[in-house]
């Protein structure tokens, strides 16, 4: 009998909710069927530990004395430039920025030890931030210069604002040169050497969620270790994408914006990355509920690793130089894990990007905290573009200025 | 793992650990720093008696003698078992366990090729190598 959301926050609210991992829920599924599952399982819950470029925070510090307007001019978080184009105590800081003394890729590959994404699990933790600010000054605003310790518990807001995280399926890299590349895929060895890959897969949000029936707008999610919810489609949503039968995309498809309060986060799951030869990034950790209102979305939420497929990509020349064409084959996640897989008639090693153990601990965590009562689901207030919304990930149209 | 001194380079030390002390020896890796001292990693096969005087020799001989198993360490409160130091692994020392899907890691495979240190994007490996 299809339930409401309204119907399963009633009995979540009494304690009574029946909740499964998606892992528990595969193997329910496949004893005894969608329509029994679909009777017996209230929610399904979902997590996913990985890299997520498209992150950061925003925060307000509030005002010193006298006054100085930050909007506008420079601001610097433990030697990290932070965005200050907006108003006057209010900066974001994007987790791939790395400080001006960064070498980079000058003696290759570079190390990019400290970026953006470290001083937000420096902050997250509790740890004091040197901020360094300098303004134009203005008749309202005269100060020119702050140079203050901050810390998460003195400032008034810090917001975890994440453009595009959860990246629904993603690519298997591979190297087809003869020499190593460092790539955001991590190191990548010669001759097709190995095999990286980057996905919850059968535990993973939107995968369990494949066609956006449940998640949405204003999901609420566990999202750092604290709450969050999905603000907007993430950048580069591309719903368009090829799917196999059963709905699940075969190559990268739909990403979510989540956004949340930092203050309730934890450093666990906000870890400042360093991809050697790369640059730095926050491994995010997010968890979404899938309410189980009907057979079919029962069905998607016993999707398992051997049913999602993913595209075997050249990150030596096809990715960078954006050739256009087929991949080298396709493999599944069962087979990925496995420790192997077979390209271009090679036996070649596999490794995961994303941490499948901590993505099994978020889905607990999540299925604990409903269990008790402490997390109810939210019914979305706009639906993500779906397949058939005619939205499409482009490539960019280079016009000349002049 | 040896570290042969600058005079020691040029004399055929490990020769002696087969000839006299009938050890067999797996050379993983050897080259020579810029100040000419050497660095061997050496897998050593014997009896325990043979193997325990063979270090002794080396000793002698003014080669510092370590366990390659302690040379590369896991930060265990960074580590998230992400497992993108599996795939390369030469020796299969850092592998996902099937069962609680973490990543295990045995230092006495170790052969500190250091590259998990280079490639562990949470910085939990350290070591020389």
């Amino acid at each position: 009998m299809p339930k409401t959301i309204q119907e399963i926050n009633e009995k979540i609210k009494k304690k009574s909710a029946v909740v499964l991992t998606a892992e528990e829920m595969t193997v329910l599924v496949r004893k005894e069927g969608k329509k029994s599952a679909a009777d017996k399982v209230d929610v399904v819950t979902t997590g996913t530990f990985g890299p997520m470029c498209s992150s950061g925070m925003y925060i307000n510090i509030g005002h010193s004395k006298p006054k100085i307007k930050i909007g506008g001019g420079t601001c610097t978080l433990n030697d990290v430039p932070a965005y200050a184009g907006w108003a006057a105590v209010d900066v974001y800081l994007g987790c791939t920025q790395v400080p001006e003394s960064d070498p980079l890729n000058k003696v290759y590959p570079g190390a990019f030890k400290y970026g953006g994404g470290h001083v937000i699990e420096d902050f997250v933790g509790g740890k004091d931030i040197r901020l360094k600010a300098s303004a134009y000054g203005t008749d309202c605003y005269p100060r020119k210069k702050l140079e203050t310790l901050i810390n998460i518990r003195d400032v008034n807001e810090a917001v975890l604002f994440n453009p595009r995280n959860v990246y629904q399926n993603y690519n298997v890299a591979v190297n087809l040169s003869d020499k190593v590349i460092y790539t955001y895929m991590g190191i990548l060895k010669p001759g097709v050497g190995n095999a990286n890959y980057c996905s919850a897969a059968g535990l993973s949000p939107l995968l369990n969620d494949p066609l956006y029936k449940t998640i949405g707008i204003g999901t609420r999610i566990f999202l750092g270790g604290g709450t969050g919810y999905v603000s907007w489609q993430g950048t580069q949503h591309n719903p368009s994408v090829k799917r196999k039968e059963n709905g699940v995309p075969q190559a990268p498809a739909g990403t979510l914006a989540l956004t949340g309060d930092l203050k309730q986060m934890k450093p666990e799951w906000l870890r400042g990355t360093s991809m050697i030869g790369y640059g730095t990034t926050l491994t995010v950790g997010v968890g979404i509920p899938i309410p189980i209102l009907n057979e079919e979305i029962a069905g998607f939420t016993a999707i398992a690793d051997e049913d999602i497929y993913a595209q075997i990509v050249d990150y030596s020349e096809a990715y960078p130089q954006a050739k256009p064409g087929p991949a080298l084959g396709e493999v599944n996640y069962a087979q990925l894990r496995s420790g192997q897989i077979t390209v271009q008639g090679r036996e070649v090693p596999t490794a995961s990007l994303s941490s499948y153990s901590k993505a099994q601990e978020i889905a607990e965590i999540l299925k604990e905290w409903i269990s008790k009562g402490e997390f109810l689901l939210t019914d979305f207030v706009a639906p993500l573009p779906g397949p058939d919304d005619g939205v499409v990930f482009k490539p960019v149209n280079e016009r000349p200025i002049d | 793992m040896l570290k042969l001194p600058h005079g020691l380079v040029n004399q055929p030390v490990v020769y002696k650990l087969a000839k006299d002390y009938r050890l067999e020896f797996n050379i993983l890796k050897a080259y020579i720093t810029p100040k000419e001292e050497g660095l061997l990693i050496l897998e050593i096969t014997g009896n325990k008696d043979d193997c325990d005087k063979g270090i002794e020799y080396l000793i002698t001989c003014g080669v510092d003698v370590q366990l390659v198993s302690h040379e590369i360490k896991r930060i265990e409160e960074k580590c998230t078992h992400c497992g993108l130091c599996v795939g390369l692994c030469p020796t299969g020392a850092l592998y996902v366990n099937i069962k609680s899907r973490k990543v295990d890691f045995i230092g006495e495979k170790c052969t500190a090729c250091g590259m998990c240190v280079k490639a562990c994007p949470v910085q939990a490996m350290e070591g020389n190598f």
